[in-house]
């Protein structure tokens, strides 16, 4: 099977973020593999140690973005791709997804295209479903479980994470598939992965290496700014006894109407 | 073009997903703008009686597609059909809840129609007739203003961040119903089955919250039955002794149990429970967090909580900060006896 993994990389989640003008500034703070792409990978990989096959791993982003594909490559992807043009500085996802499904059908014959369910920068959760779209085929998307895949008679089963439990579905291939944590934990890296992604070269395609002209985004972002600071004073509760310090908080929390 | 708004109403097995009323709230407040009619949408099977509630809620039109083969969501077909809907009706905005299946649906409509999509939504305004949203990015760490160029503008609420509106059973109006043009042959996803989730509130919808972190485990007093030998296994039998404590204090608020990662990375819950970053988003009335210390991927999921009350031994936990009440104390102390005097005060 040729499986196809779509990452990103982020800021690390630990890090201090805040909106300078209309910058957004994370600091000193590593630049990491999103890490819901991170179960992607695990997916993908455990998919081709079941049937056998390639993984790719793709990424959309500045030139000299690789943090996100090192880490995929050390994890045991095969090869590595970045899309990188400075036309898609501020790509929305319809553009990212136009991308990433020319880039798709640019590497040709993909089985399967792998996600993360949203990248914890822009945390829309919008690029998988579109590029399914773009490219026109299904997705099953929130998977935690790949229950069965048949490379030969080209389905694939999953067991999705909803809001109301799990819903067992069917799809064919090729399809597009996102992966939850739920999925169960992605390895660490190697250390012969990691020397090996360190000397790996990355092919970088431009907008016109795969197929596409410069487009204007239809999502504008017109500010960035800074939440406000929770102002809110707390109220320590203390008492006699327990008993006591029970009933004043339950008193207090009926008083704000919130039950 | 017309100035109608359209408002996707998200349903699961014939019942309406309640957050779902929200954008017919958010529905009229625009309709001062844009002054089309607010059109609910349903899509299902034998789904006519969402369509009653749709006129309770403030929609002044519906249009419901019901076939058997709409019954289950499968993104192909709901999708194929609202993009000929909205391509032969063409509204101007259409609102989503930002469940699982209004992400995808607004997501892949955007690409059928070449247009945006301002999604998990809490604020929007309208400036000039352009509609102005605003959104929290890096888990709520900036806030983001964003415009669509295109026509339909489509946009996604997060749960909970827009009221409900008020119910009025007097309210009634039109119904289109639309024969949908597609065939079960045609629909390459098939559902197999589901599992549902074991009985309780959902925690995105939850008004109210209790969680337990890692202090959950943190009782040395408690014993552990003597079979239990492995220092592991007593810790999580300690954490699930605190968790069911928990879990009678949400029993008696009607609310729902949430946790920390930590709790779940140590194995004390499994992880649908999780608020926070990798977990979920809530945005309940009340949250109450017991032996959570207050991680800053903890409070990305529960920062925008009406009321935050928090229970924890350490003083200087960050928690405290983001917190209206708290006490400084032992969950297992105190838990029990805040269900006690909630059980007597609500009479529950």
């Amino acid at each position: 099977m040729k499986i196809v993994v779509c990452v990103k990389q982020v800021p690390d989640t630990a890090a201090t973020v805040v909106a300078e003008g209309n910058v957004i500034n994370w600091g000193d703070a590593p630049i990491v593999l999103n890490p819901w792409d991170e179960y992607a990978v695990e997916a993908a990989l455990q998919t081709k140690e079941k049937v056998g096959g390639n993984v790719i791993v793709i990424t959309v982003g500045e030139e000299g973005g690789n943090e996100a594909l090192k880490h995929s490559l050390a994890m045991g992807c095969d090869e590595s791709i970045l899309v990188s043009d400075p036309a898609l500085i501020h790509a929305d996802t319809l553009l990212i997804a136009n991308v990433l499904a020319h880039a798709i059908k640019k590497i040709g014959d993909a089985d399967l295209v792998v996600f993360g369910r949203q990248a914890v920068d822009w945390d829309t959760g919008l690029t998988a479903p579109q590029t399914a779209r773009y490219l026109g085929w299904s997705i099953l998307s929130l998977g935690a479980v790949i229950t069965d895949v048949d490379p030969e008679g080209k389905t694939i089963t999953i067991e999705r994470v909803i809001e109301e439990g799990r819903q067992n579905v069917t799809g064919r291939l090729p399809a597009v598939i996102s992966i939850v944590k739920d999925f169960g934990e992605p390895r660490y890296p190697s250390f012969m992965g990691i020397r090996k992604a360190a000397r790996a070269t990355i092919p970088r395609w431009s907008l016109s290496d795969v197929g596409l002209d410069a487009q204007t985004p239809v999502v504008i972002c017109s500010e960035l700014y800074n939440p406000p600071k929770i102002d809110v004073t707390c109220e320590l509760i203390t008492g006699a006894s327990s008993q006591e310090v029970a009933e004043t908080l339950a008193d207090k929390i009926l008083s704000e109407k919130v039950v | 073009m017309n100035n109608n708004i359209w408002v996707y109403i998200d349903q699961f097995k014939g019942e309406t997903v309640t957050t779902s009323w929200e954008g017919l709230g958010v529905a009229k407040t625009l309709q001062a703008s844009f002054s089309g009619s607010i059109v609910a949408i349903v899509l299902g099977n034998h789904v006519e009686s969402i369509s009653n509630q749709a006129f309770y809620y403030g929609a002044d039109e519906v249009i419901v597609v019901d076939g058997p083969h709409l019954e289950d969501y499968r993104a192909e077909s709901y999708v194929d059909t609202l993009s000929d809907l909205a391509n032969s009706q063409k509204p101007s905005v259409i609102i989503f809840p930002t469940t699982t299946r209004g992400r995808e649906l607004a997501a892949m409509l955007g690409v059928d129609l070449h247009t945006g999509v301002l999604v998990d939504v809490i604020g929007l305004e309208v400036k000039d007739g352009q509609i102005i949203a605003t959104r929290p990015i890096y888990a709520g760490k900036v806030l983001c203003k964003e415009t669509c160029l295109n026509k339909p503008v489509i946009i996604t609420l997060r749960i909970r961040a827009f009221s409900k509106p008020e119910l009025d059973e007097s309210r009634s109006g039109s119904v289109q119903k639309i024969e949908s043009v597609l065939s079960e042959e045609k629909i390459s996803t098939k559902v197999i089955g589901y599992t549902e989730s074991a009985a309780g509130v959902s925690l995105a919808e939850a008004g109210i919250i209790v969680s337990g972190g890692r202090g959950v485990s943190n009782n040395p007093s408690l014993s552990p039955p003597p079979e239990i030998t492995d220092e592991k296994a007593q810790e999580i039998w300690r954490a699930q002794q605190g968790f069911k404590l928990i879990g009678e204090l949400a029993s008696v608020l009607g609310g729902a149990v949430g946790s920390s990662r930590a709790a779940v990375d140590a194995g004390y819950i499994p992880y649908p429970h999780q608020v926070g970053q990798t977990g979920k988003v809530v945005s309940p009335d009340l949250y109450i967090a017991n032996g959570i210390s207050g991680a800053i991927q903890h409070l990305a999921g529960m920062r925008t909580s009406k009321i935050i009350v928090a229970i924890n031994k350490d003083p200087d936990a960050p928690i405290f900060k983001i917190a209206r009440y708290g006490i400084v104390g032992d969950l297992f102390e105190f838990v029990p006896k805040l269900t006690e005097a909630f059980k007597k005060r609500l009479g529950t």
